[in-house]
């Protein structure tokens, strides 16, 4: 009981796209590999593009791998700015001292400079003030001495940074850079443009099987489930084509050119900065994967209180006057507070996400810095390549966590796609092409021949119609009638072809249905019913419909033929009117509609619901004389509530759980004292 | 938004303080990491530096990281339960709310508006929160904090950064100027291709017998198109902004290591390592400026969606409340069972024309008043005003001779079985719906629910049903018909022993035999019961001791079904609409 109900309040996709991480709503497909596969396949069209689309990810993911080595390679050139030229220094020490101690000052000449004796003596100077004796030289010290000797001097023993290598470099990184955001670009936009165009695909794909669908399938699947399939499950697939499939690409690319630089440049460097890393995304899928459980309880829960509140909303009256109110508040409250709790514990998870992230950044930073440092130290690397380290570990880390995600917004999307296609793959109506025989609608006598028409629906164990047989000669009117849920649509359901019989025939004019199109016999028939069915549009589109070259006096004739041009004159636009959901048409005036549609349609056979619903008398008499005039000189069948209807039948099918269990007309039912009567009568008695 | 806030409770506001200590700390922590950095990277440039050092300061630089991260995980913890916290303070006032609400409210929002403000609403503010909260104090507070930091360490690299940002906004912005009003646009665009796939969904028999599959395929297609270009054109926009980001953050780098170079080239010896070290600090330092303006643009982005939804809450939050609880929760008349109008008449608030119009009659214990009319004669309206769905704007509604506003609504509506229109079921089993509520009269026996079930005809289906009485119902009864919905309504209605039945045109749906049977039990088994019954068939009230004929909210005709047919044009008119003159008993 408690799962059955879980299972109905399960609110798969209207709150599933909200919160979580990207695409973490716990959905997981039945089976990942078939349906990623399926999707692949599915989409070869856009191979050309998705080509050039990976390739130009893999480029800019290869170009960001060579910027850290260029930027490295710019910190040396900068850093030889900073070191005295020792040897020049040395150099110019000892020549000094030497002829300082020779007695034989003169003028020397270093890489061209010229340093006078002036010079030599105030170098001299300034050099004896310090102590040189020592082992270790206060570099800062003598940093500052240096800044005190005369310019000769300075310009020997100044660092040497050529400026015009640091503009190359930096040219060449700029180069770099831009080509890389430029393969980037062209990237997401080529991949923008195949996720929409094959979404757009996928929806079309979808309209068009709608309706080569068997009307069972409808009966046995919700309008909105097939819905969401249009829009949330087409989305989600779109939306992680354009992000995850070339992010995923691009950090594969990334993850391992990185890798594959780091040992280049230093294996030793290249191993601690992996190992800090690793030990971060241990604790991260630790997290990761407790907080999956978070997420998917979150959307249970919400869902539960949705459907809770849904409840109530829509049944507030019947809530308020049974004083429901406390028991519904308690109730309220608990899965309110379930709300809460799943809330915080998976908010508070994927929120420690980031914090992780840049935690395992600097902890690989100082590893990196450390190891870098001894190894400086020993002379092993420069310091340019703890430079390019310091940025490997930060390329590292990100195409891992972006693995991830990429992974679970996968994972969502092979659910989602698996759906799309379960739909796309669906059993069709079947195959019309060996149909040969046509009959002509403007040729049609109107007979109708019932033989022994079996029909049993799918889910049924026990067929709905068994054994039933009628004639209906031009131009009669065959009133069906019974309880609700008797099976009268059932009867409307055969006479379309919308279902197939299991035994027996119906014959139009004596060429059996089954010899004829399904378009052929929907052409010959002129449907209204009880639910009237409006779209969005203006009135006139509503009335000719699907018609080809009908005039716009036509469409008036017949709105004046059954009572309707008056009110849609009153209109704002008249017949251009456009007819919205919840707009102030009344249901009448929409059966009026329906009605037009029917008769612009001029079938010789007409399928007639007439309305049981809430219409005010004086629209209703409009209703019931259109529908009489519909009736005119055309063999129909009536789901009759109205006895006069009923009375002047010259057919009446009384149907009872399915069957038809009475026929005849009004006289000779009411002799036979049965089902009929019992129905006829009921009406009279309190 | 900031109206919303000020649900939160005390305690929840010093949480909050203590959530900016930790931003605050946090963001302490984290700027004091590039200052090690520069450090160990100054250490490892000089030569003959101890290796301790720089492994004291890496040390510390870890436990600055360390630090940060605990800060954040408990800045993480705390902005998850206040903004969980607040969202079930909103959810549950605005919830209260709705159930106080009077009937002319809630359609005014309609229900299923009101259910996305419950739900989805929310759900936005609170990511909104939780985000907001850390982003919203952190970022402003990075961004001051690492600009003072950077400030006088060089004006080239200051303008280099200043540069950058403003490239970067200038480009956000843009970019958000052009896609923001466009995404508006896709939701519609989302709508109508919804609403056109639902439109040949429910209308799927008439499509087919039209053969219009064409037709409605190159409509989807149309709807497709539209929404599909829109997409694109806003995803290609977007495409920009993660190259420009990229560009802008490593040409800064760039730029300072670039202007960087020359600077140190024009320095004295002592400073040159100096300038160096800044400048890998600086570097860092500006990508933290960087991230900050980049979370902020990420707050604006999402901000005017919250808005919206904040602003749908506030509306319902803001409601007045017109349906004022009266304070009488004991009889104080010896009258059971009557139901009076005196001179009542109703308009809706803001409403120039009254749907009712000096209605007065009064409904003795046992008698059935019926009450007819053409669509939107008022006849809902009328009993509507017995349980205070709506209030009279004048006149006096009396339920056993005390006027309705002095109840206490609970103390009233024990008194009462209502039956609406639209049968209401919930989850649960259909024992479950049958007792549902409370009638100040205890538990409900399983013998009463029995009774009750079998008054309203309901027992052959049930008894049918997989698991009986405690088959499973789902919400809104989807998986029973409307008949069977409507006779379990019925049933809830007799299980509760009231003194009043109110039927709102609930026979609608069962056919006229089960109409008539279920009618002839229920006065069998309530003789004592007064009922007030809105019909639309002559059949359901024929019988009625008392007919009242509405016509735009007025009574035409007050007296029984033979009285009416002769002096009432209005009812004979309804009549013979559905019944021959034989059939009526009217000659000639």
């Amino acid at each position: 009981m408690e799962e059955n109900k879980n299972m109905n309040r399960h609110h798969r996709n209207g709150f599933g796209r909200m919160g979580g991480p990207r695409g973490g709503t716990g959905e997981k497909a039945k089976d990942f590999k078939s349906a990623i596969k399926r999707l692949f396949s599915e989409l070869k069209p856009f191979k050309i593009l998705i080509t050039i689309g990976l390739i130009a990810a893999v480029v800019s993911s290869i170009l960001s791998i060579m910027a850290p080595n260029r930027l490295s390679d710019l910190t040396d050139e900068i850093s030889k700015g900073l070191v005295v030229n020792s040897e020049n220094l040395q150099e110019l020490a000892s020549t000094v001292s030497t002829n300082f101690a020779e007695n034989s000052m003169q003028e020397i000449e270093i890489d061209g400079i010229t340093v006078s004796i002036d010079d030599q003596m105030k170098f001299m100077e300034i050099l004896s003030t310090m102590n040189l004796e020592s082992e270790e030289i206060d570099t800062n010290e003598l940093y500052q001495k240096i800044d005190e000797m005369p310019e000769s001097v300075q310009d020997v023993v100044k660092p040497f940074m050529n400026i015009d290598n640091v503009k190359r470099i930096c040219l060449f990184l700029v180069v770099l850079y831009v080509a890389s955001s430029l393969c980037s670009f062209v990237q997401s936009i080529l991949m923008t443009d195949v996720a929409n165009n094959f979404a757009r695909s996928l929806r079309n794909r979808i309209s068009v099987k709608i309706n080569n669908l068997p009307l069972k399938y409808f009966d046995k699947h919700q309008t909105g489930d097939i819905l969401s399939r249009v829009t949330n499950d087409v989305d989600m697939i779109a939306q992680s084509m354009n992000q995850s499939l070339a992010s995923l690409v691009s950090s594969v690319v990334l993850f391992l050119g990185t890798v594959i630089m780091m040992f280049i440049t230093n294996w030793i460097m290249a191993l601690t900065a992996i190992a800090a890393s690793l030990l971060g995304f241990v604790g991260m899928s630790f997290i990761l994967k407790r907080s999956q459980k978070y997420f998917t309880d979150r959307q249970t829960e919400l869902g539960n209180l949705n459907g809770q509140i849904e409840e109530v909303y829509s049944g507030l009256n019947v809530v308020k006057v049974y004083n429901g109110t406390k028991e519904v508040d308690k109730k309220f409250d608990e899965l309110n507070k379930k709300v809460y709790i799943a809330n915080s514990k998976s908010q508070f998870l994927s929120g420690l996400m980031q914090p992780i992230m840049s935690f395992i950044g600097n902890f690989g930073y100082v590893a990196v810095c450390i190891v870098g440092a001894l190894l400086t130290m020993n002379d092993v690397i420069s310091f340019g390549v703890i430079v390019a380290f310091m940025t490997y570990v930060r390329l590292f880390t990100s195409p891992l966590t972006q693995i991830a995600q990429s992974m679970t917004s996968l994972q969502s999307t092979a659910a989602a796609s698996e759906r799309v296609f379960e739909f796309l793959d669906e059993e069709e109506m079947t195959s019309q092409e060996n149909i040969t025989k046509a009959l002509d609608k403007s040729k049609v006598k109107g007979n109708i021949e019932f033989e022994h028409v079996v029909f049993q629906y799918d889910n049924n164990d026990k067929p709905t119609i068994k054994d039933f047989s009628a004639i209906a000669k031009p131009g009669q009117k065959i009133a069906i009638v019974g309880p609700t849920g008797a099976g009268k649509t059932t009867m409307v359901n055969l006479l379309m072809k919308f279902y197939e019989i299991n035994s027996g025939d119906i014959k139009i004019d004596g060429v059996s249905t089954k010899d004829l199109t399904r378009e052929n016999v929907h052409d010959l028939f002129t449907m209204v019913l009880q639910d009237t069915w409006v779209f969005e549009g203006s009135v006139k589109e509503n009335i000719v419909y699907n018609r080809k070259n009908v005039s716009d006096d036509t469409v008036k004739e017949v709105c004046k033929e059954i009572g309707l041009d008056h009110f849609i004159r009153t209109l704002p636009h008249g017949y251009d009117s456009m007819i919205s959901e919840n707009d102030s048409i009344s249901s009448g005036q929409r059966q009026l509609l329906t009605i037009a549609r029917g008769m612009i349609k001029d079938s010789p056979f007409l399928i007639l619901d007439e309305a049981t619903s809430n219409v005010d008398t004086r629209t209703e008499e409009l209703v019931q004389d259109a529908m009489d005039k519909l009736t005119e000189g055309r063999t129909s069948f009536i789901i009759a509530h109205r006895l006069s209807t009923i009375k002047n039948a010259d057919l009446i099918l009384v149907m009872k759980e399915g069957n038809i269990v009475e026929q005849g007309n009004h006289e000779e039912l009411i002799k036979l004292n049965g089902a009929y009567a019992e129905l006829y009568n009921s009406q009279f008695e309190l | 938004m900031l109206k919303l806030l000020k649900y939160l409770e005390k305690k929840d506001w010093s949480l909050m303080l203590v959530i900016v200590v930790l931003v605050v700390t946090q963001v302490w922590l984290e700027l004091k990491l590039p200052d090690y950095m520069s450090e160990i990277t100054s250490l490892v440039q000089t030569e003959g530096s101890q290796m301790s050092e720089v492994l004291s300061n890496g040390g510390y630089m870890l436990l600055c990281a360390f630090g940060s991260l605990i800060a954040a995980a408990f800045t993480g913890y705390l902005t998850a339960r206040l903004s969980s916290k607040h969202s079930l303070i909103i959810r549950k006032k605005l919830f209260n709310k709705v159930e106080n609400l009077a009937l002319q409210e809630v359609k005014g929002f309609s229900t299923s508006s009101l259910i996305t403000r419950t739900t989805n609403d929310i759900t936005q503010v609170q990511m909104l929160m939780s985000m907001g909260l850390q982003l919203l104090l952190k970022a402003p507070i990075t961004a001051v904090w690492a600009i003072t930091k950077i400030l006088n360490k060089g004006w080239q690299w200051s303008v280099a950064t200043a540069v950058a940002v403003g490239i970067l906004l200038t480009v956000i912005g843009i970019i958000i100027a052009i896609v923001l009003p466009r995404f508006k646009r896709v939701q519609k665009l989302t709508d109508k291709l919804n609403s056109v796939t639902r439109e040949n969904l429910t209308g799927i028999r008439v499509v087919r017998a039209f053969n219009a599959e064409d037709y409605q395929e190159e409509k989807f297609k149309e709807a497709n198109d539209n929404l599909t270009n829109q997409q694109l054109f806003n995803q290609k926009t977007f495409a920009f902004l993660q190259p420009v980001m990229y560009l802008v953050m490593y040409g800064l780098t760039l730029s300072i290591y670039f202007i960087g170079s020359f600077l140190i080239r024009d320095a004295g010896m002592a400073d040159k390592i100096g300038i160096f070290s800044n400048m890998v600090v600086f570097s860092s330092y500006a990508m933290q400026v960087i991230m900050a303006f980049l979370m902020l643009a990420m707050i604006f982005m999402m901000l005017p969606r919250a808005q919206v939804s904040a602003n749908r809450i506030n509306e319902v939050l803001d409601t007045d409340i017109t349906i004022k609880d009266g304070n009488l929760d004991k009889d104080i008349t010896d009258e059971r069972g009557t139901v009076e109008f005196k001179n009542v008449s109703f308009k809706y608030t803001d409403a120039e024309e009254y749907l009712l119009k000096n209605i007065s009659f009064k409904a003795n214990k046992g008698e059935t008043v019926a009450f007819i009319g053409l669509t939107g004669s008022g006849k809902s309206t009328l009993i509507n005003l017995v349980p205070r769905f709506y209030d009279a704007t004048e006149g006096e509604v009396l339920v056993d001779g005390v006027n309705v506003k002095d109840y206490k609504q609970e103390f009233l509506h024990n008194k009462l079985g209502y039956v609406p229109q639209k049968a209401v079921m919930f989850d649960g089993t259909v024992k479950s719906n049958v007792v549902y509520g409370d009638n100040g009269k205890g538990e409900k026996s399983e013998e009463k629910i029995k009774e009750a079930i079998r008054v309203a005809q309901a027992t052959e289906f049930v008894e049918k049903m997989d698991d009986g009485y405690d088959s499973y119902i789902a919400s809104g009864g989807t998986n029973v018909s409307g008949g069977q919905k409507q006779r379990l309504a019925i049933a809830r209605a007799i299980a509760r022993d009231p003194e009043i039945y109110i039927f709102d045109d609930s026979f609608s749906a069962l056919d006229y035999k089960t109409d008539s049977v279920l009618r002839k039990e229920l006065k069998k088994y309530t003789k004592d019961a007064t009922s007030l019954i809105v019909a639309q068939r002559i059949g359901t009230i024929m019988n009625a001791d008392k007919i009242i004929v509405l016509n735009d909210g007025e009574a035409v005709g007050i007296g029984t079904h033979k009285e009416l047919l002769e002096n009432c044009e209005v009812y004979r008119q309804i009549a013979l609409s559905q019944l021959s003159e034989k059939e009526l008993g009217i000659e000639g």
